[in-house]
């Protein structure tokens, strides 16, 4: 009997890991595939691309796909802009939309409900549907530099970031970690005479960890992967993020080793970026599924 | 020492005002990524700037792809550049939506241009382009003379039967996986400049040309049916695949997976370096007369200019024989005159592509000289990947007219 039972187990732990094993599989491959094609000229890429040699770093090899790249485009000057624009919107994002955060759920002030309301209500409007308005006042803002005054924010790294560093989900994701927050902890730490300023940089940030990784996380993908907004506000290419830049790569016929190469380059900072946050991200993942 | 001060001042100083006199021109133009056109507008636009002291070019470059987006972003944010690059088909809508004014050049100097290049809206020149494209149908010499096949020329191109007959052959042998690959991979832009042609050569059109306030019957008409009858029969009877897989639209013909391929000029040279014998024929008559679509990119002046005669003398400027050779020999495609066809090293007399200089005389029609083009192609696109694909020709048609005529009506006739 037991050593049915062991048979069992043995049996479902195979199964549990050939699924995993079949799950990574299925999202390792693309990268795979983008890192072997990027490696090879396009007619091997094109016949390699419907058998298991497109996974393997097979054939003619070489980096001479990443060389073009950089001839073809100025993928370095691309990558820096959208690292910029990404990391700067992320940082006072995560500043901002958790400091609004924290005044929904601690702070008593009127109006808190409904602006709260207001806000997310505005997670069901596409961008899309405010792009045009959005672009047409941003063409007129003025701005103090140290040229004096300027009219427009066009071709500029501002016009990238400023509109995206509050937003909805990012407030709503806080207001509702802070929640399960216990609230004795503020309470007490009021009660011992602490500003709202101590109490959100010394309590609730110390305990928010997860929940700003989320937060980040979501925030670096959705600003490294902006493409309209960039494409309808940077007119001079030393302002154009990576998005934008892989148009370049797209003549009318394709150099589909480059684009791979170019994709490849474009990955890592995304990469980077997760696995640094990775902990983070899985904890907060796993808190949201142990509630109550 | 004095002397000699004095002298480097002036020099400075009038090289100074020399530059302050240049009024900048700004100028977009959609080659970003290519680098053989980048090169050769960017010495277009030196040449011009060293040539006179008034006028001084800058460029910003757009990848393809995101260029129109782009500029009409540019126009909604009032931030449009003097001079712009226009698709040919596009320009009557950007025309009438007040992105662009008329050019202000000495039309003389275009007379021999090809038709296709010239870009009128509402009686005025809007745009000229410094070349042309044109389609073909690809094949090879040797598959003509193995399938027993006449090959066709400009003055007898094959009829209907002698085109599906062509294509029997090809099926009949088991040579090849398809018999015909009119490019399904290519969307966008392709079907309309690829496909109306043969649609044009059936008789009808994507739009009644005659008035441009309607669809009805151009669209939908017997001659509109037939035709969309027989581009289904094409799928329907395995000649040629709905759904075809980017790399075999680039690279098929090369690997011998198709006996006719519908392809561009700016492909040719890679089909010739495949295969020597690569011929280019004519496209087939369906009955209306043998069609190709014609119009590509073309420089205009922006409608916010405030120089447009600055704008006019560059463009003016670059529609020099030497450059529209240049741009020919860069990236292949049929320059807008003979006399810069002859400096070419592909469409001059005996060049490997010089038949294409020949279709574009005799075949070329460009596409609806209209607004509402932008959402016809669109609504046009949409109708044939659909017959192809297996819905009813007469219903498909029919809602294609309804879409292209509630268009009309919502933007009150488009200004015809």
């Amino acid at each position: 009997m037991a050593m049915i039972a062991a048979d069992n187990r043995g049996l479902r732990l195979v199964t549990r890991y050939a699924v995993l094993v079949l799950i990574a599989i299925i999202f390792v491959f693309p990268l795979v595939f983008m890192l072997m094609s990027s490696l090879k000229p396009d007619q091997q890429l094109l016949q390699d691309s419907g058998n298991l040699r497109a996974f393997l770093p097979v054939g003619d090899i070489s980096l001479q796909n990443y060389t073009d790249a950089f001839q073809r485009a100025p993928v370095a000057t691309f990558v820096f802009n959208s690292v910029l624009v990404t990391g700067i919107t992320v940082a006072l994002s995560l500043l901002l939309c958790s400091a609004a955060g924290f005044a929904f759920v601690f702070v008593r002030w009127k109006g808190r409900d409904t602006l709260l309301a207001l806000l997310l209500a505005t997670l069901i409007l596409p961008f899309e549907t405010i792009a045009i308005p959005l672009l047409m006042m941003v063409a007129h803002l003025p701005w103090v530099g140290f040229d004096g005054v300027s009219w427009g924010w066009l071709n500029s790294y501002r016009v990238q970031i400023i509109p995206f560093i509050a937003d909805g989900l990012t407030v709503f994701l806080f207001v509702q970690y802070f929640k399960d927050l216990p609230g004795e902890l503020i309470e007490a730490a009021r009660v011992e005479g602490a500003s709202w300023w101590q109490i959100y940089r010394r309590i609730v940030m110390p305990l928010s960890g997860p929940i700003f990784a989320t937060a980040a996380i979501l925030k670096f993908l959705v600003m490294y992967n902006q493409y309209l907004w960039p494409l309808m506000v940077t007119q001079e290419e030393g302002y154009r993020p990576v998005m934008v830049g892989l148009q370049y790569f797209f003549q009318l016929n394709v150099a589909w080793g480059e684009v791979m190469a170019y994709l490849s380059m474009i990955t890592v900072p995304v990469l980077a970026f997760y696995l640094y946050l990775q902990k983070a991200f899985i904890a907060s993942i796993a808190s949201t599924g142990v509630k109550g | 020492m004095k002397m000699f001060t004095l002298a480097a001042s002036a020099a400075i100083l009038a090289w100074g005002s020399a530059a302050q006199a240049q009024q900048a021109l700004s100028m977009w133009y959609h080659g970003a990524g290519n680098e053989v056109e980048s090169r050769i507008i960017n010495q277009i636009i030196a040449d011009f700037n060293a040539s006179q002291t008034d006028w001084k070019v800058e460029l910003q470059s757009f990848p393809q792809a995101a260029y129109n987006d782009s500029v009409v972003a540019g126009a909604l944010a009032g931030n449009l550049p003097d001079i712009l690059d226009v698709d040919g088909p596009v320009m009557p809508n950007w025309a009438w939506a007040g992105y662009m004014q008329p050019l202000q050049i000495d039309e003389s100097k275009i007379e021999n241009f090809l038709p296709g290049t010239k870009g009128y809206w509402d009686g005025k020149l809007y745009s000229i382009g410094l070349w042309d494209a044109a389609v073909a149908l690809v094949t090879r010499q040797s598959y003509l003379d193995e399938l027993g096949l006449r090959t066709p020329t400009l003055e007898q191109p094959w009829t209907k039967d002698e085109f599906m007959a062509a294509l029997d052959a090809a099926k009949a042998s088991g040579r090849f996986e398809y018999a015909f690959d009119p490019g399904m991979a290519w969307t966008g832009e392709w079907y309309p400049y690829a496909f109306s042609p043969f649609l044009q050569s059936f008789g009808g059109d994507i739009v009644d040309r005659s008035t441009y306030l309607t669809a009805e019957g151009a669209l939908n008409g017997e001659a509109a049916m037939a035709f969309g009858e027989w581009w289904q029969g094409l799928f329907k009877n395995g000649y040629a695949q709905a759904t075809q897989d980017p790399a075999d639209r680039d690279g098929g013909f090369v690997a011998g997976k198709y006996a006719f391929s519908w392809n561009g000029n700016w492909a040719a040279l890679n089909a010739l370096n495949a295969f020597p014998d690569t011929v280019f024929l004519p496209a087939p008559d369906f009955g209306n007369g043998p069609k190709i679509g014609a119009a590509s990119w073309q420089f205009g002046i922006s409608a916010t200019s405030k120089f447009p005669e600055g704008a006019s003398a560059f463009i003016e400027f670059a529609l020099q024989d030497k450059y529209l050779a240049a741009f020919s020999d860069g990236i292949g495609l049929i320059p807008a005159t003979r006399t810069a066809a002859a400096m070419t090293e592909n469409y001059k007399e005996g060049g490997p592509m010089e038949v294409f200089f020949g279709l574009t005389e005799a075949q070329a029609l460009v596409r609806p000289v209209t607004p509402g083009y932008v959402v016809q192609a669109k609504v046009f696109e949409k109708a044939l990947a659909d017959i192809a694909n297996g819905a009813d020709v007469a219903s498909t048609l029919d809602a294609a007219v309804d879409e292209i005529n509630a268009d009309i009506e919502k933007n009150g006739g488009y200004g015809h």
